[in-house]
């Protein structure tokens, strides 16, 4: 019980976790932690439904880009299933002008910023080079390297502290997500030093599904993560990953801590990864079955609309429109995924520099005539 | 457009080249909904179920189950507008023209981290290596004068002289034989003398390609039997099951230094005792074999031997002793030899362990393991003596130190209390890695489960 008031769950893992909602659906009303922060939230009726509707969508997209990449239309997919709580979570406790850094498994991070969710699509279907505009959408791109946005994040926190940006209640913040298996980087080794240091206002949100790719837990470290921040300088908190309330909650007062010049906040998201690392995986290779039935007990989902239910906030109407809803959306993405152009050969050359360059120019001219001169080539 | 599509067979994981169909889980004629799963399809990195592409009725099945198709071809062709009525002559779009996309990135299939056929080395995620050259248009007939910048027509500059040496017909001499280090790794693994091959590579080196033609070759006249008649021999292909039993088969017989033990032992009580617990009402809806009774003993002797149960970790310079036992039972199956394991045995009891094996037995039996269930043995029995033989000499499942053959029980003279009486009698073979296992523990081991078998009732009062 070191982490909360209350009996620490059957499902919590040793040293307890944060959680306000239980696999059951039933309400923790607060938890209190050792060093006194009590977590709670206070969500109407709507944002209740809202959450359930977040997490249902960006499961749905989910299933519809595993499809994509069976049928042949996407390169590769790295699937959210199961991590749905600690993204929406997270994603919706992050204020308008909050940054993000992702990695390339943020697609429900993505959605909940407002973004359009083809956005990365360009990335997995070989069309694009995954590259966005970070500051129009306050999201930086997806970054493949495991661990490296971390460090992006440390840098450009610091950034907006030595603009004047943070240090009231209305301040700027931070958030870098990152796996259990870039725990073992250097790179994020080196955040956590810049950041503590320096007192960055950014919020460390670790997704620990448990492997990296095939290399499980053990093989990452000997104490749970969230202790290691201690190391640096800094709190650390561990919830239940699976819990979108407090998966909210715990990074919203991160958040504040950050935006208020209190430093940063490592939190351990415990959740599972329920399906492979990526499309080109094969989990069954390294894990057991029963393992991966024990996490499907613990759904993100499941325990928020029996919540629903039994607190009567909505009824299978409710959850019949959600899963409408989220069909129409996944259906219209499939459609402009397969519309997606490919694209001209030529374009390598753009965005090399801001404003061009003679050098670059010329080679781009002579790249055309050469492609000009098979046939079949559109003049 | 044609209402008929044709959905192929896409690349499923990073560079795969092909891939097995599993089973279908549609039929012609069978209307389907988008996204529903229709085919299963094993590759070299995992067996996925494909959804449809297309809603709309089934018109054409192009694989029976059990063929392997290339990335590219198509395997099952959908009527997307079946409301629309009867369908026109099958035409030259909806036949003929069937595009089948290049293979591009050919990568020879294998297991992810394993050795993969040719010497390489499988990838988990990533592309693997390529060895084919990418196809292209031609070009056109006059192309456009190049222009002052374009770099002139590539000509080696003559700088390496040994380049413009002689090479291509590299007598086989005394000089060094150039070739990169994988490349003698493979050589050597496919048993084939780099000094009798003339190298094709830059400076006259020998090639990965030299060497798998050699080794392809059905050896030099003279030294080797010539093909005798080949109308009358059968060529199948190695895939599947097979191929991955050839591969873990190699894998641990030139790693692990098997040592083979045998001990001869009198099993007439282990039978007794096994026609009393089948009167036991607990155990009248299982089946009990001998098999089961040989198991309890190896998972008693474990405990007794801890060491024997354990995995040499040659990348970490580790033994690993696993205090739970997954114990394997080599099952000949229709797709061939899979080791499926019972994990956790030693906590089961004896009722529960003949569960777990007979539904282990059925399961494989059925081909549908899971690869769950044949991943992370420590231990294992095969059964040879089902096929009426007296023993063998295992080889081990990688991973694991030991193996035990079970042979078949015999009735046979055997010397029973100072007289020469018919006895039940059957001999017990033992495969050992001697890296972790010497010759006194293997022994131990062995000699255990001997007596337990030979008068179980005492040993489970002794040892337990």
């Amino acid at each position: 019980m070191a982490n909360g008031e209350r009996e620490v769950g059957a499902d919590a893992p040793a040293g307890g976790f944060v959680q306000l909602l239980t696999p059951d659906g039933e309400r923790v009303d607060s938890v209190t932690t050792p060093d006194g922060t009590t977590y709670s939230v206070d969500f109407s009726d709507d944002e209740y439904r809202e959450l359930y509707r977040d997490l249902v969508t960006v499961r749905r997209l989910d299933a519809e880009a595993t499809a994509l990449q069976r049928q042949g239309e996407l390169g590769i997919w790295a699937s959210l299933l199961g991590q749905e709580a600690a993204q929406v979570g997270s994603g919706r406790a992050l204020r308008q002008q909050d940054m993000a850094f992702p990695t390339y498994r943020e697609h429900g991070v993505l959605y909940c910023r407002g973004i359009d969710p083809i956005m990365p699509f360009g990335l997995f279907r070989g069309v694009d080079q995954g590259g966005w505009d970070p500051n129009e959408f306050k999201f930086n791109t997806y970054t493949i390297v495991i661990g490296a946005q971390t460090l992006h994040a440390t840098g450009y926190a610091m950034g907006i502290t030595m603009d004047g940006k943070t240090g009231n209640a209305d301040g700027e913040a931070v958030i870098a997500y990152f796996g259990d298996g870039a725990t073992s980087q250097g790179d994020v080794n080196e955040a956590f030093v810049w950041s503590g240091v320096f007192n960055a206002p950014i919020v460390f949100f670790c997704q620990n599904n448990q492997y990296a790719i095939s290399e499980p837990l053990e093989r990452q470290t000997r104490i749970p993560l969230y202790r290691r921040a201690l190391g640096y300088g800094f709190p650390g908190v561990r919830i239940d990953g699976n819990d979108v309330l407090a998966s909210f909650a715990v990074t919203r007062a991160a958040l504040d801590q950050a935006r208020n010049g209190q430093g940063p906040t490592l939190i351990e998201a415990y959740t599972y990864r329920m399906g492979a690392h990526t499309s080109s995986d094969d989990p069954t290779r390294y894990r057991i079955a029963s393992e991966v039935e024990s996490w499907k007990a613990k759904d993100p989902i499941a325990r928020v609309k029996a919540f629903l239910t039994k607190q009567q906030i909505a009824g299978d109407d409710f959850f019949g429109d959600v899963d409408e809803a989220a069909k129409k959306l996944a259906l219209d993405l499939r459609e402009r995924v397969l519309a997606m152009p490919d694209p001209q050969p030529v374009t390598l050359f753009d965005n090399v520099y801001p404003h061009g360059s003679p050098e670059v120019e010329a080679q781009k001219a002579e790249f055309e005539r050469y492609h000009a001169s098979f046939e079949g080539s559109a003049s | 457009m044609s209402r008929i599509k044709e959905f192929t067979l896409p690349d499923l994981g990073e560079g795969l080249t092909e891939g097995e169909i599993l089973s279908w889980l549609v039929k012609v004629g069978d209307t389907i909904e988008l996204n529903q799963p229709i085919v299963e399809v094993e590759t070299a990195k995992a067996a996925v179920e494909i959804p449809a592409k297309w809603a709309g009725v089934v018109t054409k099945i192009f694989h029976e189950a059990g063929t392997t198709v290339e990335v590219g071809a198509p395997i099952v062709a959908i009527d997307t507008n079946p409301g629309a009525g009867d369908l026109p002559e099958p035409s030259a779009e909806s036949l003929a023209a069937v595009e089948v996309a290049p293979v591009e990135g050919a990568v020879e299939p294998g297991l992810i981290g394993g050795p993969a056929p040719g010497g390489r080395t499988a990838v988990l995620v990533g592309y693997g290596p390529r060895n084919t050259s990418a196809k292209r248009r031609p070009r056109l007939g006059t192309p456009p004068a190049p222009p002052a910048a374009a770099p002139p027509p590539t000509a080696p500059a003559p700088v390496a002289t040994a380049a413009s040496e002689p090479v291509a017909a590299a007598a086989p001499s005394s000089a060094p034989v150039l070739a990169k280090p994988p490349v003698r790794k493979l050589a050597r693994d496919l048993g084939v003398d780099l000094t009798s091959l003339a190298g094709t590579g830059p400076m006259g080196s020998v090639t990965r390609d030299d060497v798998q033609q050699a080794a392809a070759q059905p050896v030099a006249a003279g030294a080797a039997p010539e093909v005798f008649d080949a109308g009358r021999e059968r060529r199948i292909p190695v895939k599947g099951v097979r191929k991955l039993t050839a591969e873990n088969m190699v894998a641990s017989a030139f790693t692990a230094p098997h040592v083979t033990e045998f001990l001869t032992v009198d099993v007439t009580r282990t039978m007794k005792a096994l026609e009393k617990i089948k009167a036991r009402p607990e155990f009248r809806e299982v089946r009990v074999s001998p098999l089961l009774l040989v198991a309890k003993a190896v998972l008693l002797a474990v405990k007794r031997h801890p060491m024997v149960n354990s995995t040499w970790s040659g990348g970490t310079g580790e033994i690993v002793v696993k205090d739970y036992v997954n114990l394997g039972i080599a099952a000949a199956t229709e797709r061939g030899l899979i080791v499926p394991n019972v994990k956790d045995a030693g906590r089961l009891t004896l009722r529960e362990l003949a569960e777990a094996l007979n539904t282990l037995v059925q399961v494989a039996r059925s081909g549908k393991t899971p690869p769950a269930d044949m991943a992370g043995g420590t231990l294992s029995i095969t059964n040879v003596g089902v096929f009426g033989v007296d023993t063998g000499t295992p080889i081990l499942p990688p991973g694991e130190s030991a193996i035990l053959a079970f042979g078949s029980v015999k009735p046979t003279p055997w010397v029973h209390k100072d007289k020469i009486k018919i006895r039940q009698v059957t001999t017990l073979g033992l495969s050992f890695d001697h890296r972790i296992i010497d010759g006194e523990l293997g022994s131990k081991f062995l000699r255990d489960i001997g007596e337990f078998l030979t008068d179980p009732e005492s040993a489970l009062l002794s040892w337990t």
